[in-house]
């Protein structure tokens, strides 16, 4: 829990000597609690309240680094998103079981290589890869364990297995990427958690419900864990909702300590859409890591987009940079046209217009990231700021006819506009919908 | 350390919206707490899906979802029949949008038949959409709703600029009421406030704050529905309890994801599952943030749903 300015005060030295650079100590200490200064600042602390600020600074979600990749998990902060943003998007991981056969498993492999998409402007993937012991067989595990981290040398590794002996014998294959070394519950504690710290790994816990959970997690901490993942067992969206809500808030709202870690959510089920539709409640409800049992390309495309929208931040709308950018081989007789810098509305038109296979100039204005309506209902993206954009951003010397292209939905500003530009432009009202340009602009050309 | 529950109280309550007459009526909303969080609050009716017809063909819509409905869509009547009697529908949502002036540009005659010959062939409830044409939804939904007489349907959308015909055709023949705004907590408390105070009850309103498609906006209505419900649970505005109505199908089903053949975009996948999945997953988005009542179109994504709620509740 983050602590108050007067909470903090207490354990300072209290001399206001400003060596830490500000008047007092009481001032240092509200620097403190808003997170904007950091104790080492103030070489008087005692060792005690060194230890006691350092814990409190602790994020109430510890975050965990998975795969080669590096990616993040865990430290989050909100149980809402407009509070504030979501912090670390869950990876998607695709399970595979290890009887499936070295042909299946290489489709799996090739599916994960490929799942790569392009969403406005980010780069969305398959990124983790669930290495499921079926067999129960070591040697077989590992074999498999090696297949994957050699054939999806980027994607990171779950090594699922309750039996040490398997984890054993594949975590030579791969200690080097960062897997997380998922199985370990109540009567495998010990082998497990003796892997994971020789081999400095993350530790997936799994036991049924929080109270036992709770236990375990303790035990592993005083074991010498500090990265864990925990399972609770939730598998229908039911246990999923409640129990993630339960271990979020306790977490946030209660300092509780044994369930601040990211939580690793298994949906797999044998209805494609049906499993979408439970993996999209782990998305909205707090999973750090989502475990799926296929990854058709359909259903990635929608989870990843599903995942970006939520964890977009509530206060800054994704946004492009303020500039003309050049598309397809555009020269001074291609047309210009213009828009916001939202990143919606410009991956939007800028796929029509690629899509139309006419060069263009497409100027990007800076109007905070708004939808063309949205910024010209709040008097950003009018008359007066348009022509200031077309001029300083020297529009003029691209393109040899001045005339710039404006969206239809705003084609009550053409009259002001070129009053405003003067200087010889013309204004042409475009169309209103996006997936009319192809269209429009074949129909110039 | 003993884990202890972390459990949250609630001041308010979502009211109880019950529409449709017999035995076929049905109710949503009545919860006490925050969605399906039931280890903490009663939850005594599932959200629902009324499935979405047209009084005109639905030349609109894209293949996936228009060929589910070959050999009905061409008469409402068929249509709304076959929803309830071939996929369960619950409620049957009727969409006038060949009233709209830019399409077939029906006229409120035109909607009172279509309205008649749907109620004759269903006995579930029936929601009865307008076009989304301002001024045309006064006049076809006040005709519409003089028709629909007896039935209790939920009649809509009221919204700022022509709420006044529709709330006084609502209060004169017994019909509950969709109250639209634009993706605005305060907007949507500022529009209920103003049917209220025609006198219209506000346990009769069903509040619609806009929906979004995925991957265009839905963090926006995601968000707005969070914090409407919010304001009716923990701050008891007793504005901000009525039930949560998303209409996600044109949304969804205007998409470039919904429509674009796999040809085109090999890296989006299969076409008719992409576009099912988009309808399914937009569904779960809205119900997870406390929607009541969807409008769908696709059987698939609403089975889909149905199942997922099933799993929830
Ligand atoms: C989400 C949203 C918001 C979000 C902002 C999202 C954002 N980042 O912009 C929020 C909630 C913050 C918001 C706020 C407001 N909003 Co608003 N908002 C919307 C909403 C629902 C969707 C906007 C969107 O994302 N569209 C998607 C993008 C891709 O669309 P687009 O940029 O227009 O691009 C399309 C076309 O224009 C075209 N196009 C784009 N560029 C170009 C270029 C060329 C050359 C061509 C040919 C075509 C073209 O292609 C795209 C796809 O077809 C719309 C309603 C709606 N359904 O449109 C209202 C809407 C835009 N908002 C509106 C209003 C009034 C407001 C507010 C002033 C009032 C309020 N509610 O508080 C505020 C202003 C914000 C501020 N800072 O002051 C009005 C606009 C008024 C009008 N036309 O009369 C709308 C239309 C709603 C309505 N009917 O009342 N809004
Ligand atoms: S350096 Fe430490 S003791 Fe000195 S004023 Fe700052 S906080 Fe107080």
């Amino acid at each position: 829990m983050a602590l108050s300015g007067v909470e903090i005060f207490k354990h300072l030295p209290k001399t206001n000597c400003k060596k830490c650079g500000y008047p007092t100590c009481l001032a240092f200490a509200m620097k403190l609690a808003a997170l904007q200064e950091s104790t080492d600042k103030c070489p008087d602390l005692s060792e005690e309240a060194k230890k006691f600020l350092g814990a409190a600074a602790e994020p109430p979600i510890k975050g965990i680094t998975l795969g080669p990749k590096g990616i993040k998990v865990g430290e989050e902060t909100v149980l809402s998103r407009h509070e504030k943003k979501f912090v670390n998007p869950c990876p998607i991981a695709l399970n595979i079981k290890d009887t499936e056969g070295a042909d299946a498993i290489g489709k799996h492999i090739a599916d994960v290589n490929s799942s790569e998409i392009d969403r406005v402007g980010q780069m969305l993937r398959v990124d983790l890869v669930c290495i499921t012991d079926e067999s129960g067989d070591p040697a077989k595990f590992a074999a498999v364990v090696k297949q994957v981290a050699d054939g999806a040398p980027n994607a990171g590794l779950i090594l699922n297995s309750s039996n040490p002996a398997s984890i054993e014998a594949a975590i030579g294959h791969c200690a080097d990427k960062k897997p997380l070394v998922y199985g370990a519950n109540a009567e495998n504690l010990d082998a497990m958690v003796k892997i994971a710290k020789e081999k400095k790994v993350a530790l997936g816990i799994y036991a049924k419900g929080l109270d036992a959970l709770s236990d375990l997690s303790e035990k592993a901490k005083g074991m010498g864990i500090t990265d864990i993942v925990l399972d609770s067992g939730a598998r229908t969206a039911k246990e999923m909702v409640e129990e993630y809500t339960m271990i979020r808030r306790a977490a946030l709202k209660k300092s509780f300590k044994p369930l601040g870690f990211p939580v690793i959510s298994f949906v797999g089920r044998d209805d494609s859409t049906l499993e979408a539709a439970v993996a999209s409640i782990g998305i909205m409800k707090y999973a750090s890591i989502i475990v799926v049992n296929s990854i058709e390309k359909w259903k990635t495309l929608a989870l990843l987009t599903l995942r970006q929208n939520i964890y977009t931040d509530p206060q800054v709308p994704m946004q492009v940079e303020q500039k003309i950018y050049k598309i397809g081989d555009a020269n001074e007789n291609s047309p210009l046209l213009i828009t916001t810098n939202f990143s919606l509305t410009y991956f939007i038109v800028r796929g029509e217009i690629e899509n139309s296979k006419v060069p263009c100039w497409l100027a990007i204005m800076n109007v905070e990231g708004l939808s063309v309506l949205t910024a010209w209902a709040a008097g950003k993206f009018v008359a007066g700021s348009i022509s200031n954009f077309i001029k300083d951003s020297e529009a003029s010397k691209l393109v040899a006819k001045k005339e710039l292209i404006l969206p239809g939905y705003v084609s009550v500003l053409s009259g002001s506009l070129e009053d405003k530009l003067g200087d010889g432009w013309k204004v042409v009202v475009g169309p209103r919908e996006a997936n009319q340009l192809p269209a429009f602009l074949k129909g110039r050309a | 350390m003993p884990f202890v529950i972390p459990k949250d109280t609630y001041a308010g309550k979502v009211n109880a919206l019950t529409f449709g007459s017999g035995d076929k009526a049905v109710t949503v909303g009545g919860e006490n707490g925050l969605p399906f969080l039931s280890f903490e609050c009663s939850i005594p009716n599932r959200p629902l899906i009324a499935i979405e017809i047209q009084d005109v063909a639905p030349s609109d819509w894209p293949d996936t979802v228009r060929k589910a409905y070959d050999g009905v869509s061409e008469s409402p009547a068929k249509w709304a029949r076959f929803c309830q009697d071939s996929l369960g529908a619950k409620i049957v949502a009727l969409r006038l949008a060949g009233t709209h002036p830019d399409r077939e540009n029906r006229s409120a005659e035109d909607a009172v038949k279509t309205v008649t010959e749907v109620l004759s062939a269903i006995d579930v409830p029936l929601m009865i959409l307008g076009s989304g044409h301002i001024e045309k939804d006064a006049q076809v939904l006040k005709a519409a709703a003089e028709a629909a007489k007896g039935r209790e349907c939920i009649l809509g959308k009221a919204q700022e600029e022509n709420y006044k015909t529709i709330v006084t055709a609502a209060i004169a023949n017994n019909h509950k009421l969709i109250a639209m705004s634009q993706l605005d907590v305060n907007l949507a408390k500022q529009l209920n406030i103003l049917i209220t105070q025609m006198g219209f009850n506000k346990d009769n309103i069903i509040m619609d704050p806009m929906s979004s498609a995925l991957g265009y906006g839905i963090e926006y209505t995601y968000s707005v529905m969070e914090r409407i419900r919010q304001a009716a649970l923990v701050q008891n505005d007793p504005m901000m309890q009525t039930p949560l109505l998303c209409d996600i199908g044109p949304n969804v089903w205007k998409t470039k994801e919904s429509a674009a053949p796999e040809s085109e975009l090999p890296e989006w996948g299969a076409l008719t599952e992409r576009g099912i999945v988009w309808e399914s997953i937009t569904a779960s988005t809205m119900i997870m943030a406390g929607c009541n009542l969807l409008v769908m179109r696709h059987p698939k994504a609403i089975e889909t749903v149905n199942k997922l709620v099933s799993e929830l509740i």
